[in-house]
């Protein structure tokens, strides 16, 4: 490129105009994150909800919203990785349901607790490798990949359980159900597990290299390869902590729910993926919070409980899942061309 | 024995031949020149040099050591650095981060490495002082103009005391006053003993901070010679093909 030699002062002052858009930092770098403004649509909700219902702020019906949330948010903290990288992960729903049966199967047969919890976390490690596999080294897109594994991972859950149900977890039953469907100090472990995944990936996301490298890959996948990433090896990982994080997520929640059928899950991934790209989660990649997916999940499961104390009736309820999801995206666009 | 030494190096993409039996020595201290109208094979070369690309003939040789660059670590950990053409950095990260991106420093707690943020943001402002350049370490790269992108590609080269430094095209999108910045850096590294190799379309630029000079035309080398005993006309011939070879 010719350069217009005439005029070094303009260029230099153009420079440095743009030099004064500092990096944003503390407060300025909560007015955008996406999360910050979900969180306030979640408490403007709540504050409406306590005058439209007297049955919103009890601790029952709380209680009750957290825990629902929590198997989502789980999910939704690997899926935020996924999407991170510019991919998607839409066998995550099926996968629920083949590691529902894989621990069914393994705890029914006697085999104790913590052989079942080795099980589902290997079938959902196994799965996320290849998802991930294909993905990185195959190049194959992600959509594509996960959409069969979608209809694969399904059938080989009804495979294994020659379609019965499965409600007897064998000596554990006992423990297996308190740590799916009970509390400590008032709060669903579930929501305890959720709380620590998500302060777990709060660190991973700002002081890990690993954190660093797959922000990095979505930012720019050619640029952090020539870094000397290794780009192939990190995508795959990143599949495998998306699915371990359902194989954790389905522990709990066949747990909670005393049994295992292999039709759980089914239309999980859409609930997943919208409360991830609701948390700030851009599916064009580079972008990621910690606290996207957890709050993102709860807005979800809100409305869903507001409709229904409100009175409307459920089938709106996916309407105004799918018109909160439109507008975050809607947001989180104009929020960037202010910002640029 | 030569700090380089290119020799035959071939590259074929296809069909394409983006270099035919290329040789070329760079010593140590000495700062290179590489010419060619768009397409002639500069950054196939360069890229080739740096490990990106397995030439499809021809040996490579640092400090007279044949050696075979699988990937961009290798050529790194052989004391090369690059800034590519096209920057390569992540805009969605700050200027530091990308400055130290696949080399963080690390903290250790217990069995845990962290990124040791203050040592980063500290060193990567550090190195953008000495290029004289007024990048902030925590800016996002998105937010940056050419120039201050420039700074943080050449800040990556600053990491380590490179033998070569291979710079492709590094003044194309930046304004006048950080042109001079950039060919300053490039002298000093020179003086330093630092080996560059300088991609450019500007002669003025090569023919200010250059040795020696090197034109390619269609994947051939037509020309090296010392810049004292060449002229910009006789280089701009050479990489029009006007000048068939000198
Ligand atoms: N990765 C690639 N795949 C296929 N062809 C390529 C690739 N890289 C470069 N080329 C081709 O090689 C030739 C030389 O390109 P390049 O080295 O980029 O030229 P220059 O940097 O001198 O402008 C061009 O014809 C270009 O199209
Ligand atoms: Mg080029």
């Amino acid at each position: 490129m010719k350069q217009p030699a005439k005029n070094p002062d303009l260029h230099a002052e153009i420079d440095e105009s743009i030099a004064l858009r500092q990096e944003v930092t503390g407060f300025g770098s909560l007015l955008r994150a996406q999360p910050f403004w979900v969180f306030l649509a979640i408490l403007a909700i709540g504050v409406v909800m306590t005058f439209v219902s007297d049955a919103f702020m009890t601790e029952r019906n709380l209680f009750n919203i957290t825990r629902n949330f929590a198997f989502f948010g789980i999910m939704a903290l690997g899926m935020s990785a996924v999407i991170c990288t510019a991919g998607i992960d839409l066998s995550v729903g099926s996968l629920l349901g083949l590691c529902a049966i894989t621990l069914g199967l393994t705890m029914q047969s006697g085999l104790g607790i913590e052989m079942g919890f080795l099980v589902c976390m290997a079938t959902a490690a196994i799965v996320g490798f290849i998802n991930g596999f294909l993905i990185a080294y195959l190049k194959m897109a992600p959509f594509v990949v996960t959409l069969g594994m979608l209809a694969m991972a399904r059938s080989i859950a009804m495979v294994l359980s020659n379609n019965k149900m499965i409600y007897d977890f064998g000596p554990d039953t006992d423990l297996f159900e308190w740590i799916g469907g009970e509390s400590v100090l008032g709060v669903p472990n579930v929501v305890w597990v959720l709380i620590v995944m998500t302060a777990i990936f709060w660190i991973v996301w700002r002081h890990t290299t690993w954190g660093r490298w797959v922000i990095a890959i979505g930012g720019n996948a050619e640029a952090a390869k020539l870094s000397g990433i290794p780009v192939e090896r990190m995508i795959v990982s990143v599949y495998m902590v998306c699915s371990m994080c359902t194989g954790l997520a389905a522990f709990m929640f066949i747990g909670y729910t005393g049994s295992a059928t292999n039709g759980m899950g089914v239309t999980y991934e859409l609930t997943v993926i919208a409360a991830s790209v609701i948390g700030g989660a851009n599916l064009m990649g580079g972008v990621v919070y910690a606290l996207g997916a957890p709050i993102g999940a709860a807005l979800m499961e809100l409305i869903r409980n507001s409709l229904l104390l409100a009175g409307i009736p459920a089938l709106w309820q996916q309407f105004f899942v799918g018109l909160f999801l439109i507008l975050a995206v809607l947001l989180e666009q104009i929020r960037n061309r202010g910002g640029k | 024995m030569s700090l380089l030494e290119l020799v035959g190096i071939t590259k074929s993409f296809g069909a394409i031949h983006a270099l035919e039996g290329v040789d070329l020595e760079v010593e140590a201290g000495e700062v290179v020149g590489l010419m060619g109208d768009n397409g002639a094979g500069k950054s196939t070369l360069m890229k080739i040099v740096a490990g990106n690309f397995l030439p499809t003939e021809g040996t490579i040789r640092i400090e007279g050591r044949e050696v075979e660059f699988q990937k961009p670590v290798d050529a790194r950990m052989a004391g090369i650095e690059i800034v590519y053409q096209d920057l390569a950095l992540c805009d969605n990260l700050s200027a530091a981060a990308n400055v130290f991106l696949g080399r963080e420093e690390k903290k250790r707690i217990g069995p845990f490495a962290f990124i040791d943020h203050k040592s980063i943001f500290d060193r990567a402002a550090k190195i953008f002082a000495e290029l004289k350049s007024e990048t902030r370490p925590r800016d996002l790269v998105r937010q940056m103009s050419g120039g201050q992108r420039q700074a943080v590609a050449i800040a990556r080269t600053r990491l380590s005391d490179p033998k070569l430094v291979l710079m492709d095209e590094p003044t194309a999108a930046i304004s006048v006053r950080q042109v001079a910045e950039v060919l300053a850096l490039i002298k000093r590294l020179g003086d330093s003993g630092h080996a560059v190799i300088l991609v450019s379309h500007r002669m003025p630029d090569v023919f200010e901070v250059c040795d020696r000079v090197a034109v390619l035309r269609r994947g051939l080398k037509v020309a090296d010679k010392s810049i004292a005993e060449t002229s910009p006309e006789e280089v701009t011939g050479l990489i029009t093909g006007a000048i068939e070879a000198a």
